[in-house]
């Protein structure tokens, strides 16, 4: 399975070697020195919870990244997977068989591979529209069966389990917040170093070339059905390791997680982060998950903000964020930042004033609608003097409208210089894929 | 081994009521070069497309090496030894040259839905694929993203692909296409020496390169086989010359 010799140099590749390794080894560094910078209570379960959902979405985009396939229904293998292993814990707390708490996440990704190849035998024979409508459906259909069984299922309340059975590790119980965290880490970057050597698999590579002409994937003696479902099946499996972990983290698992509520944060995660970059859903995750778990503290807004972010990538940047940053790291490195960069400032300035005067009129409006319970901008306006106030919805209003404008203005100029430098910075060093 | 490796018996195909195969039979020797020619419309490229698998047939029958491969799936086909071009560039995209040519060596080294191989570590198919990137001329271009290649570069990465998987049977569609005079005679060149004790069938519009190629030449018109012999008969078969070549067929012939 984890072929860690894949992350080794590979031989005269034009990305490779020590760099690869070194942002391996960067990851695995922030993951375990992270609760030591954050380590309130809060904020560890945060991380834990951020830790599984980086599993899922990288597991999600070997379908969307390396498979080009558009699924709407991947939490049905996370949640049967989290159900399985729930349910494990259970039965194995109360002695009917033994199963380390450590191996659990082991039970969600065998769980979500075996409905991967039942439910992936079905989706898997369509692709493009037709393959996004079925998982919808398969999802949907997890679902409603989730109200029909609720022996299963656990019904409204869900199941719920107790995480500190048994001998633990050596000795070390899983009780502890923290030791869940770590324990998360361990699954995750065994997960994201299996991951990453499919992607350099010959599976890998032909999952890459029926995304880009299923046709022409034919002629030269494959069947796009038998990789795409093996692919599903894959991807379920890791999908179902998430599953697993969010059981033991959470200690309770509701028909939510099998929810397309649910499948939709893999995408749209996946898609803030960057389909084509492997580690585009790591970034995904940290910006989704700041946005959804951490913003919620203190605007009732977060939603639209997620959405409005979330519009943005797909209409001007469907690379996401780590295609900006790769963008950028190429015009760097090729020695041309510095012919764009004014152009490239002055956009960033303008995008930050709209970014900026937008938030601060959604949060006046959230407020005047809402009452300001959580909104933390309107508070500030509220201790203010009605006058003030009429000021700041005016400047509000001044800087976004300024800040249209000088986009409208600044931007096709951009644009072009930013093609040019970065046409020729792929052209210096062509062939990049992270 | 059969004496032919691709036999064309009373092959019909119609889309509704439109027939545009009407009973072609075709027997094509094993490692002989084969043109077709015909005007627009003639079903060409229909032909390439049921024999390849693309289409079903409505009837007859289509035997590879003496075995019919009537019903199969184009990759059922392309593992029996026969593979194809395309006369629209038909490729990986967003996959470099390399990687192009990897994933179409790589079933037929074996390696088939391998995830236990690591695919940098086989060193047959980083072979094979270097060896067609000196033969199409794409040494350079190793890394470069196939979708942004010049369209001449992209043909020959066409033909590359097509060549890679090593079937003995190769149909290329249209391979010099757009291209300029030199691009097409280094293309041809190409050809010439990749498909040596090959079997190749070629569609193909520009009588320079079908006359200096094709062992026989086919000509298909209105979806039937008019005539099907070397390129002096087939020169000189009034038939061919008043349905194909028109009236200035001398002159058409001569250049």
């Amino acid at each position: 399975m984890a072929d860690i010799a894949a992350v080794r140099p590979a031989s005269r590749m034009s990305f490779g070697g020590w760099p690869q390794l070194a942002l391996w080894g960067c990851l695995a560094l922030a993951l375990i020195i992270a609760p030591q910078v954050f380590s309130s209570s809060a904020a560890v379960s945060l991380l834990s919870q951020l830790g599984t959902l980086v599993i899922f979405c990288l597991s999600y985009n070997m379908l969307l990244g390396e498979g080009g396939m558009y699924s709407f229904g991947h939490a049905a293998y996370s949640g049967l997977g989290a159900y399985f292993a729930i349910h494990a814990m259970n039965m194995a707390a109360h002695g009917k068989f033994y199963i380390p708490v450590w191996l659990i996440p082991l039970v969600g990704g065998i769980a979500g591979m075996v409905f991967g190849i039942l439910f992936g035998y079905l989706t898997t024979r369509k692709a493009g529209t037709a393959f996004a409508m079925i998982t919808l459906g398969v999802v949907e259909l997890v679902h409603a069966s989730s109200e029909m069984f609720p022996g299963f299922f656990g019904g409204e309340g869900g199941v719920e389990t107790n995480r500190n059975y048994g001998s633990g590790f050596f000795g070390m119980t899983f009780g502890p917040q923290i030791r869940v965290y770590y324990l998360i880490v361990a699954w995750l970057l065994l997960s994201a170093i299996a991951m990453y050597a499919l992607t350099r698999t010959p599976l890998g590579r032909i999952m890459n070339a029926v995304r880009d002409n299923a046709e022409r994937a034919q002629f030269v003696g494959y069947d796009p059905k038998t990789v795409r479902f093996f692919i599903l099946v894959l991807s379920a499996f890791f999908a179902g390791i998430s599953g697993g972990l969010q059981a033991i983290n959470m200690e309770l698992i509701t028909s939510e997680s099998v929810s397309s509520l649910r499948s939709g944060d893999a995408m749209i995660f996946t898609f803030i982060g960057g389909a084509q970059a492997f580690f585009g859903p790591i970034i995904g995750v940290l910006i989704g998950g700041f946005l959804s778990f951490k913003l919620s503290d203190y605007t009732q807004a977060w939603q639209l903000y997620l959405g409005i972010f979330f519009i943005l990538i797909v209409m001007y940047a469907p690379t996401g964020v780590s295609g900006i940053l790769l963008s950028n790291w190429r015009v760097i490195r090729a020695g041309l930042f510095g012919r764009v960069a004014w152009r490239w400032s002055a956009v960033v300035c303008a995008g930050a004033m709209i970014a900026l005067a937008g938030a601060v009129l959604i949060e006046l409006s959230y407020g005047f609608v809402f009452g300001s319970e959580k909104g933390a901008v309107v508070n500030y306006v509220r201790a203010l003097d009605k006058n003030i106030q009429g000021v700041v919805w005016g400047a509000a209003i001044v800087v976004l409208v300024g800040g249209i404008f000088l986009l409208r203005r600044l931007l096709p100029p951009f644009k072009d210089a930013w093609n040019d430098v970065s046409s020729r910075a792929h052209l210096m060093k062509s062939g990049d894929r992270a | 081994m059969s004496a032919y490796a691709l036999e064309l018996r009373g092959v019909n195909k119609s889309f509704g009521a439109l027939n545009i195969i009407r009973g072609v039979d075709l027997m094509v020797p094993t490692g002989e070069r084969f043109a077709i020619i015909g005007p627009n419309g003639a079903g060409k490229t229909t032909l390439f497309n049921l024999i390849s698998g693309a289409f079903g047939l409505t009837s007859g029958d289509i035997l590879l090496n003496g075995q019919s491969i009537r019903g199969m799936r184009p990759f059922e086909i392309n593992r029996r030894g026969l593979s194809r071009s395309f006369q629209i560039t038909n490729i990986f995209h967003r996959l470099s040259v390399f990687e192009n040519l990897r994933c179409a060596v790589l079933w037929s080294l074996g390696y088939r839905y391998s995830f236990w191989h690591r695919l940098n570590a086989l060193r047959d198919v980083r072979e094979r694929a270097e060896t067609i990137m000196e033969q199409t001329g794409l040494a350079s271009r190793r890394d470069v993203i196939a979708g942004v290649l010049p369209y001449a570069e992209q043909r020959a990465l066409e033909i590359g692909i097509t060549l890679a998987g090593g079937a003995e049977v190769i149909l290329l569609d249209e391979p010099t296409a757009g291209m300029s005079r030199s691009e097409s005679d280094a293309a041809v060149e190409l050809i010439r020496r990749i498909t040596v004790g090959k079997t190749l069938l070629m569609v193909e519009h520009d009588m320079g390169v079908v006359f200096g190629l094709a062992d026989k030449i086919a000509v298909v018109v209105y979806g039937q086989v008019l005539a099907c012999d070397t390129p002096e008969k087939v020169r000189a078969n009034r038939k061919v010359q008043e349905a194909y070549l028109g009236v200035s067929a001398e002159e058409a012939v001569a250049t």
